[in-house]
């Protein structure tokens, strides 16, 4: 869930790489390698840029390229998506292939997992079939010694007939062998290792091969003729594209792959078994490079990760775990934002009086000093010290458990629940990260297969709190529902926030539910879902990273957002119309349908006005509040509070403004982002619609039901 | 014979035979479970399904009902 450009849906929906070159002599090389093997760390640490990684397969979503120089070369780095394969049965397997078959990189490097090489070897053999033109980077090999898994490189290396080099891709020395056997890649090489396959299938391989003329785009001939053996539609219609002619209108290409599939039936092996016989081969041609090339000297090198998982994912504590690791986060978040949340605005009202000072030094008209601080400066400062520090904390918090590799485990815990609601855990996965970033969730989304599975996943994402919001959850908790001091306070506020969450998680369910048996009709689909090892996170450079990527990039779009907002509110409180000011002209409109909802008008609209960031709702509030009274201080929780009071609210308006701002639209980038992703305007509609009827139907009931009471 | 979602936590089977039935057919080439591969099951989630199994050094988690089409033939491994 990075927040940058390119993951928020700046820069998405295209199925093909398109690689800029700085200039004419770089070299393009393709990063491929299994899911979740540190392909974006290793891209990171060769390119200098701050990819997201984090510990749970399908991460990269949105593919990234970056430079690398040498003292011989320069190089463009393209991080393709993690695959098991290439025989592309997913949109990202077709990515890779393509780039790797058209995209006509200088080099492929293959990035494998110390500790599970086996698996990772058969797509580096796939490769292999390709281009000759492989670097193989066997990655983790720290991890695997820990396991007591010993990788013989020099072996390896014989038998592949490619360089291999050992990495560690969090150490950056390690990158030295990888750039060097980079430099002295050969354009030509002979001893590469080939997938041997049954006899029959080589036999009916070699008929095609011969009926190939040269002119086709596919840089092997032999692979090009198993594909075609295997009707590798995908392969065979992008050749075409590439080649500018059909296949089939080579007339002795079609008979030769008649001919040879004729031949295949004769043996014994029937066109549907055809795949499953060649992929076996090379699994097995994996399994026996392994045998010579892998050492385990501790019999049982997983216990640790197995015993963990008992507790983290088994009966009983699984979901108690869960709740509790869930309750323990907000507690932290809640409790450490109070302090930063102090300091910062203490900060800022003396920064306040500076700015008066220098207004009042330039002879500054007064609307200009009141839109400049009374308007823009406030909302800016409010916004930045009540909503920073919980993101601050909270997101750091969750990187680490993103890179330990807890994540693929709440979609494990939380499968049978999802497959209930007819979609499959890997919402789980999505649904967390739209605790980040509801537009990076929906983004994420891309991981779940099924088309369907998808949609649900991408309507509901916006179901649960993102970083936006928390902070504006968080401040009505503590302002209403924290009684008493100290960490008595704060844990009551930690499990009315977990609550709310549970709410939001809850909604996602029915929702889920309901969708999957009215507009999104169907079965849920079968899927497998990978359980990486527990990794020891970097918690140094997470803190750093998730300061600088999403924090401030958070912050950024949200002080974008204040700096108009501020303005525009004090315009609209300033600026006269037919009774009284714009502003409350406009509340007053709104004023009907938020009374019905048991929040006012002046709450509708910043919500409507926080539309492009949600961090800007509560100090929108707040301005508009105190553009109508005379109160001019404010610098703490308690004075909000007090501010709130006055301006009639009740707990009931405070429930209500945390049930509205977890069930309303989503922001503005949510929205385009799912656009996007969907390209449907029907399916975006939906997404809108759907979470603003929860959250007004919610609001009115309890406002109704809190009147009867 | 079994098939694979009958293997409890702890029992280790190698694979006679995926059917080519099977949804996931496909994906499960891709991880490397097809014939004589070696599977030990290592966990269960708390609502019993999906569960945990190590496949050629990789732990993944496959639901019961997809797990129907993939015959093994148990070998061992200590049951917990």
């Amino acid at each position: 869930m990075s927040l940058t450009h390119s993951s928020t849906g700046m820069s998405v929906g295209k199925k093909e790489l398109a690689v800029k070159r700085k200039n004419e002599n770089d070299r393009i090389i393709a990063i491929a390698g299994n899911p979740n093997v540190g392909k974006s760390t290793l891209f990171n640490a060769l390119t200098g840029m701050n990819q997201h990684t984090g510990n749970w397969p399908g991460k990269t979503v949105a593919n990234a390229q970056g430079y690398c120089r040498t003292a011989e070369n320069s190089y463009v780095l393209v991080d393709i998506p993690g695959t098991y394969s290439l025989s592309a049965h997913s949109p990202e397997e077709e990515i890779a292939r393509n780039f790797i078959c058209f995209g006509h990189p200088d080099a492929v490097v293959v990035v494998c997992d110390a500790t599970c090489l086996e698996r990772s070897l058969v797509l580096v053999l796939q490769t292999l079939e390709i281009t000759d033109r492989v670097v193989v980077c066997v990655n983790l090999l720290d991890e695997a010694e820990k396991k007591g898994i010993k990788v013989d490189i020099g072996r390896l290396s014989d038998m592949l007939g490619v360089k291999v080099v050992g990495t560690v891709a969090r150490k950056k020395k390690s990158l030295r062998a990888l750039t060097d056997a980079l430099d002295t890649i050969c354009t030509q090489n002979d001893n590469v290792y080939r997938i041997r396959y049954p006899d029959e299938i080589e036999t009916a391989v070699g008929m095609i091969e011969e009926s190939l003329s040269g002119g086709l785009c596919v840089p092997n001939k032999r692979w090009q003729a198993l594909k075609l053996l295997e009707n590798d539609i995908a392969l065979i219609a992008e050749t075409e594209k590439t080649a500018g002619q059909t296949l089939s209108e080579a007339d002795n290409v079609e008979c030769a792959v008649k001919s040879a599939r004729e031949y295949l039936e004769r043996a014994g092996i029937y066109k549907n078994r055809i795949c499953g016989v060649t992929a076996a081969a090379a699994v097995s041609a994996s399994e026996n490079i392994c045998r010579e090339c892998v050492a385990f000297t501790k019999k049982s090198y997983a216990d640790f990760d197995r015993r963990v998982d008992r507790i983290l994912t088994g009966k009983p504590y699984g979901y108690i775990v869960m709740l509790l690791l869930l309750c323990f986060v907000f507690w932290l978040t809640l409790y450490g934002a109070n302090y930063i949340s102090e300091i910062l605005s203490a900060l800022f009202s003396k920064l306040e009086v500076l700015l008066v000072r220098l207004l009042d030094a330039a002879a500054a008209p007064v609307w200009l000093k009141g839109i400049i601080t009374d308007g823009i400066f406030r909302v800016t400062s409010w916004v930045v010290s009540v909503m920073l520090p919980p993101m601050a904390i909270f997101f750091p918090l969750f990187t680490l458990l993103e890179d330990v590799g807890y994540l693929p485990r709440i979609a494990y815990n939380l499968d049978k629940s999802f497959k209930r609601c007819r979609s499959c855990g890997k919402q789980a996965l999505t649904m967390c990260m739209g605790f980040g970033c509801n537009a990076a969730g929906v983004i994420g989304c891309r991981i779940i297969d099924s088309e369907r599975e998808r949609l649900l996943a991408v309507i509901t994402n916006s179901l649960v709190p993102c970083n936006g919001r928390f902070p504006a959850i968080i401040s009505v908790i503590s302002m209403f529902f924290a009684v008493g001091t100290g960490i008595l306070s704060q844990s009551l506020s930690a499990l009315t926030l977990t609550l709310v969450i549970l709410l939001g998680i809850g909604m996602t369910f029915l929702v889920t539910k309901v969708l999957s048996r009215t507009v999104l009709k169907g079965v849920p689909s079968s899927y497998t879902l990978e359980m990486p090892p527990y990794r020891k996170p970097q918690v140094l450079s997470v803190i750093v990273r998730s300061v600088f990527d999403r924090t401030l990039f958070v912050l950024g779009r949200s002080v974008a957002v204040a700096v108009p907002a501020g303005a525009v509110i004090w315009i609209m409180a300033n600026v006269n119309a037919a009774d009284g000011t714009l502003l409350s002209a406009c509340a007053d409109f709104l004023d009907p349908l938020g009374r019905l909802m048991g929040l006012d008008g002046i709450i509708l609209m910043a919500f409507i006005l926080g539309f492009p960031a949600n961090e800007t709702v509560i100090p929108i509030i707040v301005m508009a509040y105190m553009s109508g009274g005379t109160l001019t201080e404010f610098a703490s929780l308690s004075q909000m509070h007090n501010l709130f009071i006055s301006n009639g609210w009740t707990w009931v308006t405070a429930v209500n403004v945390i049930v509205f701002m977890l069930f309303h639209w989503p922001c503005s980038t949510t929205v385009l982002t799912i656009k996007k992703e969907t390209g449907s305007i029907k399916w975006t509609l939906m997404s809108v619609i759907l979470p603003a009827a929860i959250g007004i139907i919610l609001c009115v009931l309890i406002n109704t039901a809190a009147g009867i009471l | 014979m079994i098939t694979l979602n009958d293997l409890k936590v702890g029992e280790k089977c190698v694979v006679k035979e995926v059917s080519s039935e099977c949804s996931l057919h496909r994906r499960f080439t891709d991880i490397g479970l097809i014939e004589d591969t070696n599977v030990e099951c290592v966990g269960m989630s708390p609502a019993g399904d999906p569960k945990a199994y190590l496949i050629r050094g990789a732990v993944i988690a496959i639901r019961n009902e997809d797990c129907r089409c993939v015959l093994a033939e148990l070998c061992g491994g200590d049951r917990e």
